[in-house]
């Protein structure tokens, strides 16, 4: 990482309850006066919210950092305090470079204007030069193709069209930082796509970007560092897989913390523990590649089973079924058993996943366990670039194209 | 694509730091910005233009029609039937003397007032100096200002007004009549922010000023004791001016217009540093 471009200390932002949703009528500052003068009655503490304490974190340039957190955790308002849209309550940042803000898409548009006018209104309100957007007009327009529309007043515009310039405009912002917020969450998906492609572009020519996402393929497309944020402040910052890892689990697993065995340690049988062998990361609960994998299943078998049987599944977060296989005629000594289990690779969309295993003899079930910590895949995704279109497989695929008399074309595209 | 990436590299070069720190201090005001941002404000200025008019049939013809009809009005229910003396003008050069930098103060204020509040999808989106706003608005009255000049100059020929070197202060007491309306809008549109019912008190505000700046009227109704005081409304002062400007002779309204211009230039400053100060805020409060 070079030299930090963006360098914030212990940034926090206070409101003051309610007083971002609502302004103020003189009828209500003259009832209170009325009503309890505060020169006379001690003032009512005011109820304060932090919607953002103490972030500390540098950005180094040319860096795409992603914030990812739930709704209200203070991404938008942090990116806020960096586009100097509104002012931090403690802390402060540094940052150098031209920074352009997308926190909406068709920031300054007017209806009543037409598309040429939009464009240069937009882009100078975002931060452009006019001489800036003279040179980049006919790509603006072009990458919204309304070429045949530009001289018609944007209210006769439909919204795809609408939104296809005003990203238009903001893709040819060219700042040192750029933040986004979400845009890319809007319109059809060839237009999405080609977004996608942009901000790519935009990275790879060296510009910093902090975008916000909750669209957690994106994140893992685009950015390289993820700072999750939650209730106001960083929870975890590092590399995408990881921290996106993180978060997945904690937004799955947010309701049963508590994960109670099914069964009481002192049955005749009981799973202890899991892990990935092979391969062997910093971690048992995270598989980060596509390969062959083993994984290990512990029982502890208090009492030998005769004729027993095994079971085990795979659910993804929403509970679904992903796998699962029996084995019986299990005879199992007292002691310590392991299971092992290989796979060719699994072929599974990023994400948390959850085995579960369990054991029975004769007369009926001895263990089941939902095993954990859960499976995290962190694997590369190779699949559609819109969160919508991934299914459950995560499967690296090739496309050849032949034409009708067997050559093969030029194209050839790998996933 | 890929090219004008290249070509915008060397903006790389020039790196303007930002640093971002908690609102401090009682007076920040950066003109120095707002200079950088001065295209920001022509597109400001301009889209105000450009839309004022947009659907309209006779389009600026409003902007001439307004003071006209008040003219009209004013000759001849004050000066006909009312025999309110003019200061020896022809009442209608009397009256739309007056009218003319009024009207374009009454509209500049009020456009001011809505600025920020018409502007709030962009102030909560975007960082630009919000100073331009109100500046913007009350620069794009100048446009009207300039259509109903030239009804103005139709007049002065008609009624054979003399020429002197007067009229070439007549810029002069425009840019009064906008440095007043940019002092009152900056106020005006930070407490429209806050408290939404500043803009149904404007209007009022504006009719109580009529009455008490010398349109209908000559200041020379003023007892000559207290006609000094008077110039403590800035527009007293800007509209005497016109008039003087105008008839060519007499004496100027020296003590008047020294005491308007130090109220404007106090209304002036008081206003941006409260603008500035609800600057840091009015994204949240907005």
């Amino acid at each position: 990482m070079s030299e930090a471009i963006i360098q914030a200390e212990g940034l926090g932002k206070r409101y003051a309850v309610g007083e971002r949703q609502r302004y103020l009528a003189l009828r209500d500052v003259l009832t209170n006066l009325f009503a309890a003068p505060s020169w006379i009655r001690r003032r009512e503490p005011r109820q304060f919210m932090w919607a953002l304490r103490d972030v500390s974190f540098s950005v180094g340039e040319g860096e795409v950092v992603g914030l990812i957190g739930r709704n209200g955790a203070g991404k938008s308002t942090l990116l806020k305090l960096l586009a100097r849209i509104t002012r931090p309550t403690t802390g402060h940042a540094e940052i150098r470079g031209r920074v352009g803000s997308l926190l909406e898409v068709g920031t300054g548009f007017h209806p009543e204007l037409t598309g040429r006018e939009n464009v240069y209104l937009s882009g100078s309100i975002l931060g452009m030069k006019k001489k800036e957007i003279q040179g980049k007009f006919d790509a603006i327009v072009e990458f919204a193709s309304v070429e045949q529309f530009i001289d018609t007043p944007l209210k006769h515009y439909s919204s795809g069209m609408q939104m296809r310039l005003a990203f238009a405009v903001a893709a040819h912002l060219e700042p040192e930082i750029l933040l986004v917020d979400e845009v890319l969450a809007v319109g059809d998906i060839q237009f999405q796509k080609k977004c996608l492609g942009k901000m790519q572009e935009v990275s790879r020519s060296g510009r910093t970007i902090l975008f916000v996402s909750h669209q957690m393929n994106q994140i893992r497309r685009l950015c390289e560092r993820v700072l999750w944020i939650d209730a106001g402040q960083i929870r975890r910052a590092g590399p995408t897989a990881e921290v996106a890892a993180a978060y997945e689990l904690s937004m799955s697993s947010g309701n049963n913390e508590t994960t109670s065995r099914s069964s009481a340690a002192h049955s005749k049988a009981h799973f202890v523990s899991w892990e990935i062998v092979e391969p062997r990361g910093e971690r048992p609960d995270l598989l980060e590649s596509l390969g062959p994998v083993t994984i290990k299943f512990v029982v502890d078998v208090r009492q030998s089973i005769r004729l027993g049987q095994h079971g085990v599944a795979l659910y993804n977060n929403e509970g679904q079924l992903i796998w699962a296989r029996a084995a019986d005629n299990l005879n199992l000594r007292e002691g310590t058993h392991e299971f092992y289990y290989t796979f060719p690779m699994l072929p599974l969309r990023p994400g948390v996943y959850s085995w579960q295993v369990s054991l029975w003899n004769e007369n009926g079930m001895l263990d089941l366990w939902n095993c954990s910590p859960e499976l995290i895949v962190a694997s590369e995704n190779h699949q559609h670039p819109l969160d919508k279109w991934n299914g459950i497989m995560n499967l690296p695929s090739q496309i050849e194209i032949h034409e009708s008399n067997g050559v093969k074309d030029a194209a050839k595209a790998n996933f | 694509m890929s090219t004008n990436i290249a070509e915008a590299t060397p903006t790389l070069i020039e790196i303007p730091g930002v640093r971002i720190i908690p609102p401090h201090g009682w007076f920040e005001l950066n003109l120095a910005e707002l200079w950088q941002n001065r295209e920001l404000l022509y597109f400001f200025v301009w889209r105000d233009i450009k839309i004022r008019y947009k659907q309209t049939a006779i389009g600026a013809g409003w902007a001439v029609l307004q003071p006209l009809m008040t003219m009209l009005v004013f000759t001849l229910f004050f000066g006909k039937l009312a025999h309110i003396p003019s200061d020896g003008l022809p009442y209608p050069i009397f009256y739309y003397s007056a009218l003319l930098p009024w009207m374009y103060f009454a509209a500049a204020v009020q456009n001011a007032t809505n600025t920020i509040v018409e502007n709030q999808r962009v102030i909560t989106k975007v960082y630009f100096p919000r100073l331009a706003l109100p500046i913007a608005a009350t620069l794009s009255g100048l446009v009207d200002f300039g259509v109903s000049f030239l009804l103005f100059a139709g007049l002065m020929v008609y009624y054979r007004m003399p020429f002197t070197w007067n009229l070439l202060l007549l810029p002069v007491f425009a840019l009064f009549a906008v440095l007043t309306a940019l002092g009152v809008g900056l106020w005006l549109s930070a407490l429209n922010a806050i408290y939404r019912d500043v803009r149904y008190v404007v209007p009022f505000l504006i009719q109580f000023w009529l009455f008490a700046s010398p349109v209908a009227y000559p200041s020379s109704l003023v007892p000559a004791k207290w006609r000094w005081a008077y110039g403590l409304n800035p527009m007293a002062g800007v509209i005497e001016g016109f008039r003087w400007a105008t008839s060519g002779h007499g004496p100027a309204p020296g003590r008047l217009l020294l005491v308007s211009a130090a109220a404007v230039l106090i209304v002036l400053f008081a206003g941006l540093i409260y603008f500035q100060k609800m600057e840091t805020t009015i994204a949240d409060v907005v």
